[in-house]
């Protein structure tokens, strides 16, 4: 009983919010040029989803290249920092930095680079995924319990096959956690660069349409991306729940 | 008892160890002579500090000797390649490896048995690890997550882990101290059996004199820092033991003997020239 509530609980919990949100909106009389009832959403999405589908498929498209760019490079620079005190202590303060600057304000300088499109929202999508990946491996790798090490220290390991064994499965649970960030940093970077210089793309779609007041369309653009995120995150769990099941001590 | 050919496994000579250097180094190990025979069953007691856990790292070559020699099958420690396994008292299995795979790990990492590791692991290999499961009574939880076994059986795969590669050192550094008395005791049992069945060479380091007495053939006794061999003395009661021996006379006599030696050795400074 208790676990059938448990399944169904965040599906009850989706369906109530959007009754709610059509009930107020409903009982205010609150017109859709300010807060679109969920069923006119729905509606608008069926009649423009041809029109949406190519920019869906941009939006997915620099997305998932840019998301996997920065889980390679956040996952090597993971590494390294993590092995190395020198490297962690070395880097960090750069990494911070960098990080910290507003995503926004870069979209600019890659159009100056690299022409408005395709390139700046990939470019943006990966940079804003990178330090949440680099600083969850670092911190995988260098919390190693010592214990572990010494059992491969007295088999005489060499660093890489210590790396390898202990180092890298140590931080997969970091890895995974931080990567279920990631995925959805890495729409909202691209949607940024998307909403700044594109033509195409949900932010695109997305701006163009609360410029001609088509403010249904422009929440069926949310829709859409919410059910993106939703869908990525659920694809990284199922994989977490594979690859470091261990760390939640499930029976596998 | 089988006359072994004492053949002559580990030398130390003259082995001191001080950590530091200068006035402020601190000396761990006072040159020390020790021999090591192939099939000994070697525990070292003596007080916290007393340079055990030291003579461990010598022999792992985790720490090189301050000053004397240390010698391995006739040649210098490090000409030749040591196998070595180990047992600490956190049994340190990997939480993202089945049991199984956890005491095949050393399979993975030494040669020579690394450079079929990817040939054999599903079949010879497993075997190996299994038939080793299967004496110290775990073979039904070989795919069982580490989690779930008992203090007693995490140590049981520790021991297992520690001696698949077959080691020509087993070094046990107190496997055996978190657990209760009765857990214990049994896996005195399982270390005796095992040892009795392939007579791997083992230094056991403990605290428990019990445990010494009932398991080794050798017990050297230390002084507290810097350490120093105190008395060395061969067990010979008759194997396999039985765990009742633990109150016969002879026994407890023994333990008694080892008690006061420790107790009783006065603790020389021997750094008060300066």
């Amino acid at each position: 009983m208790k676990t059938t509530l448990r399944k169904i609980a965040p599906g009850l919990l989706i369906v109530s919010f959007f009754v709610l949100w059509e009930l107020i909106c409903l009982i205010f009389g609150i017109s859709h040029l300010v807060l679109p009832r969920p069923t006119q959403i729905v509606t608008t999405f069926f009649e423009y989803a041809p029109a949406i589908w190519p920019h869906a498929q941009q939006t997915l498209y620099t997305t998932m290249v840019g998301f996997s760019a920065g889980v390679v490079i956040g996952l090597l620079l993971g590494i390294l920092i993590g092995s190395s005190k020198l490297a962690y202590e070395t880097a960090y303060p750069l990494l911070v930095g960098i990080s910290s600057i507003p995503k926004v304000a870069v979209v600019p300088i890659f159009v100056l680079w690299f022409g408005a499109g395709t390139v700046p929202a990939i470019l943006t999508a990966a940079i804003i995924c990178i330090f949440p990946i680099v600083v969850n491996t670092a911190t995988g790798i260098a919390t190693v319990e010592p214990e572990l090490e010494d059992v491969m220290r007295s088999l005489k390991a060499t660093k890489t096959e210590i790396l390898w064994n202990i180092g890298l499965p140590r931080s997969m649970p970091y890895f995974f956690a931080s990567l279920k960030v990631a995925i959805t940093l890495s729409f909202v970077g691209s949607v940024i660069a998307e909403t700044v210089a594109s033509n195409k793309g949900v932010g695109n779609m997305m701006l163009i349409a609360s410029s001609s007041f088509n403010v249904p369309l422009v929440f069926a653009g949310l829709m859409v991306l919410a059910t993106m995120g939703i869908v990525f995150y659920a694809i990284f769990a199922l994989i977490e729940r594979r690859v470091a099941g261990w760390a939640m001590r499930k029976t596998m | 008892m089988t006359a072994q050919p004492s053949e002559k496994l580990m030398v130390f000579e003259k082995v001191g160890v001080t950590y530091g250097t200068g006035d402020d180094g601190t000396e761990a190990l006072q040159p020390t002579d020790l021999t090591l025979s192939k099939g000994d069953f070697l525990a070292l007691v003596g007080p916290s500090g007393c340079g055990k856990s030291t003579i461990l790292k010598l022999v792992s070559e985790v720490l090189a000797p301050t000053t004397g020699n240390i010698f391995f099958s006739g040649r210098e420690l490090g000409a030749t390649p040591i196998r070595v396994g180990m047992a600490f008292q956190s049994a340190s299995l990997l939480p993202w490896m089945t049991v199984r795979d956890n005491v095949m790990l050393p399979l993975k990492i030494v040669p020579p048995f690394k450079a079929d590791y990817r040939a054999k692991r599903r079949g010879e290999y497993r075997e190996r690890v299994d038939a080793l499961l299967e004496k110290v009574g775990l073979i039904d939880f070989a795919d069982n997550n580490t989690w779930e076994l008992s203090g007693g059986m995490m140590q049981r795969a520790n021991l297992c882990r520690a001696l698949i590669h077959e080691p020509d050192l087993l070094l046990l550094d107190e496997p055996f101290g978190a657990l209760d008395q009765f857990t214990r005791e049994e896996l005195w049992q399982t270390l005796q059996e095992l040892w009795i069945e392939t007579r791997p060479t083992v230094i056991l380091v403990t605290h428990d004199l019990r445990e010494a007495a009932y398991l080794a053939s050798r017990i050297c006794v230390m002084s507290p820092r810097p350490g120093r061999i105190v008395d060395d003395s061969v067990i010979d009661f008759v194997r396999p033991r039985d765990i009742d021996l633990v109150f016969e006379p002879d026994f407890v006599a023994l333990v008694q003997r080892l008690r006061n030696k420790i107790v009783h050795t006065p603790n020389i400074r021997k750094r008060n020239a300066a």
